[in-house]
């Protein structure tokens, strides 16, 4: 089996968000990146795929040279080849027509990919990914088993979960649950090493329209202070919740 | 050329963010100076939707949509979509929505604004304002396709009553295929899903232990609340993943947010801000929760929570 696992390159769940150009591009001076999260379940489940049954796991980013140390920390936790699609990801639509070719391109049987990425949040590449290379699609997907060609998948549904079947060519939008949070790996000497001889192949992008343009970001407005209420007097915190904020 | 909008259903009624996503539809509409179609599946009765400003309904009748299938819903509306000459087509941000909603772009060629917290800035050029950075900022999207997706977000647009009525019009699409068939479903019924809740009730480590979730259960229930916890809850299994709130987690944006014994990390901040009401009961006065709070108790949640839980069972009672 030949997975490819999507690799989003994103600030840390700590940082502080700021923008430059006058509130029009993400200002990344002093953030530290990572793989998203929702991927990197994703990627510890491809590894699983890797030691268990033998699948070749490569990893993939669309972006420019300042995401490869991303790229090589995912090589250094196993995955066996990494490519970078050399232009600037600037709107889900054409980031997911750059993956798609690249999932034509390596015959790919299983995509993975985050639900959505934690900086832009969109949730739309993994699904456009499906039906632009006609694959199958489960998104939300926090189980994952494969024999031959036939999956068994659990989706989160609201309010519960969702088991499925289906097959082989499948792309999902992985989560938490897919792996336990416990099970995700740490590179570690060796595995920072061996990163350093695996390909990293670097692809020129194809011709793809921009769908959505980003024009300016905002910060949410300084909240006010915090209104305290004793814990004697619970009765005036019902109080304000009904008559002040109107919620109860 | 009227604006689209799918009014999702369950068991054969509206959803209450299908009336939120009408709402949204009709201003959109407005600005643009049309009408509003919504696509129903196998709902009995779509009258309601004309009280938030539909004036269209396609309604699809067909026991083979009685489960939810992203591809088969996703062909659907791209076929109301061309049947209206739709060039807007508003969904809401159910997990479903979510789910179809990319598939739907693709099948239209359309670009797709997620979390979407605003009518349109602009029609021309079509802008929308979105929360991004798991609500750590929002962000201002150009659509420059000809047809267009936006994805309001839940409980930010809220429900805004026209006066009108809607025409219901059967209509009957072909179905598409599925790789992809549903075994089993496993849900809860009769509690509150997090993302339905108007009211949030989530705890943290500050209550120590698994066993110890009863009285945020109950306070929940005091309030027909969901109940949610922090990323190191789930992360220990002392309650399950599908609980956690925060930027790794579940977004929340309801009403009241009440959060119990958690600190307020960066991350959970970032998924709770959308939330309309906070509200934070921690021993911990230095906490940072409480710069994100609007309302406050400095004291035991052990001591606290049951308290308010029969305050607040006296007050409904009076109500």
């Amino acid at each position: 089996m030949k997975i490819l696992v999507c690799i989003s390159h994103v600030p840390d769940t700590t940082s502080k968000i700021n923008f430059a150009n006058d509130n029009a591009k993400f200002d990344a001076t002093g953030v530290q990146f990572v793989i998203n999260p929702n991927d990197e379940f994703g990627l510890t489940r491809a590894m699983w795929f890797k030691e268990k049954q033998g699948a070749t796991v490569t990893v993939v980013n669309v972006g420019g040279s300042e995401t490869e140390p991303t790229l090589r920390k995912a090589l250094a936790i196993g995955a066996d080849a990494a490519i970078r699609v050399n232009t600037a990801a600037t709107d889900g639509f054409s980031v997911a027509k750059q993956l798609a070719n690249v999932v034509k391109d390596g015959g790919y049987d299983l995509v993975i990919a985050g639900r959505e990425s934690i900086d832009y949040n969109g949730g739309m590449v993994p699904g456009m990914m499906a039906g632009l290379t006609n694959a199958n699609f489960i998104n939300n997907c926090i189980g994952l088993e494969i024999e031959d060609n036939s999956v068994k998948a659990v989706r989160e549904i609201d309010g519960g979960k969702e088991t499925l079947s289906t097959s082989l060519p499948l792309v999902i939008g992985g989560q938490k649950g897919l792996v336990e949070e416990s099970d995700l790996r740490i590179p570690n000497m060796r595995g920072i090493m061996m990163a350093r001889q695996k390909a990293l192949t670097v692809v020129e992008p194809i011709a793809a329209n921009v769908e959505t343009i980003s024009t300016k970001f905002e910060k949410p407005a300084a909240k006010g202070a915090v209104k305290l209420v004793s814990p004697d007097n619970l009765d005036e915190l019902i109080n304000l919740l009904h008559n002040e904020a109107k919620v109860i | 050329m009227s604006v689209l909008v799918y009014t999702e259903s369950e068991q054969g009624k509206f959803k209450k963010v299908a009336f939120e996503v009408a709402s949204y539809a009709k201003a959109v509409a407005n600005q643009l100076g049309t009408t509003v179609t919504a696509i129903a599946i196998n709902v009995s009765d779509t009258s309601q939707l004309g009280t938030y400003g539909v004036d269209k309904v396609l309604n699809v009748t067909n026991t083979q949509l009685d489960h939810f299938n992203a591809k088969i819903y996703a062909n659907v509306i791209k076929q109301a979509a061309e049947k209206e000459s739709a060039k807007v087509v508003i969904i809401g941000s159910s997990a479903n929505s979510k789910y179809l909603a990319p598939l739907l772009a693709v099948e239209l060629n359309a670009g797709y604004a997620s979390n979407v917290i605003e009518a349109p800035s602009n029609i021309s050029p079509f802008t929308v304002k979105r929360t991004a950075f798991t609500n750590k900022a929002f962000e201002f999207v150009q659509i420059t396709t000809d047809v267009k997706i936006v994805g309001v977000s839940n409980n930010s647009f809220g429900l805004v009553e026209s006066s009108g009525s809607d025409t219901a019009e059967a209509f009957s699409p072909s179905l598409a295929e599925s790789g992809i068939k549903i075994e089993s479903v496993d849900k809860v019924t009769g509690k509150v899903t997090i993302a339905d809740a108007e009211i949030v009730v989530s705890a943290g480590r500050g209550l120590k232990g698994p066993e110890n979730w009863g009285m945020i259960e109950e306070l929940a229930s005091v309030l027909g609340a969901a109940t949610a916890c922090s990323k190191p809850v789930s992360d220990l299994g002392w309650r399950p993943h599908s609980e956690h709130v925060g930027q790794t987690g579940k977004p929340v944006a309801a009403n009241l947010y009440i959060a119990i014994g958690i600190s307020g990390a960066i991350q959970h901040l970032a998924g709770i801000n959308a939330s309309k009401v906070k509200v934070v009961i921690n021993t911990d006065s230095e906490a940072p929760f409480f710069k994100a709070a609007d309302y406050g108790v400095v004291g035991d949640a052990f001591v606290v929570v049951p308290e308010l839980i029969e305050k607040l069972k006296a007050f409904k009672a009076q109500q």
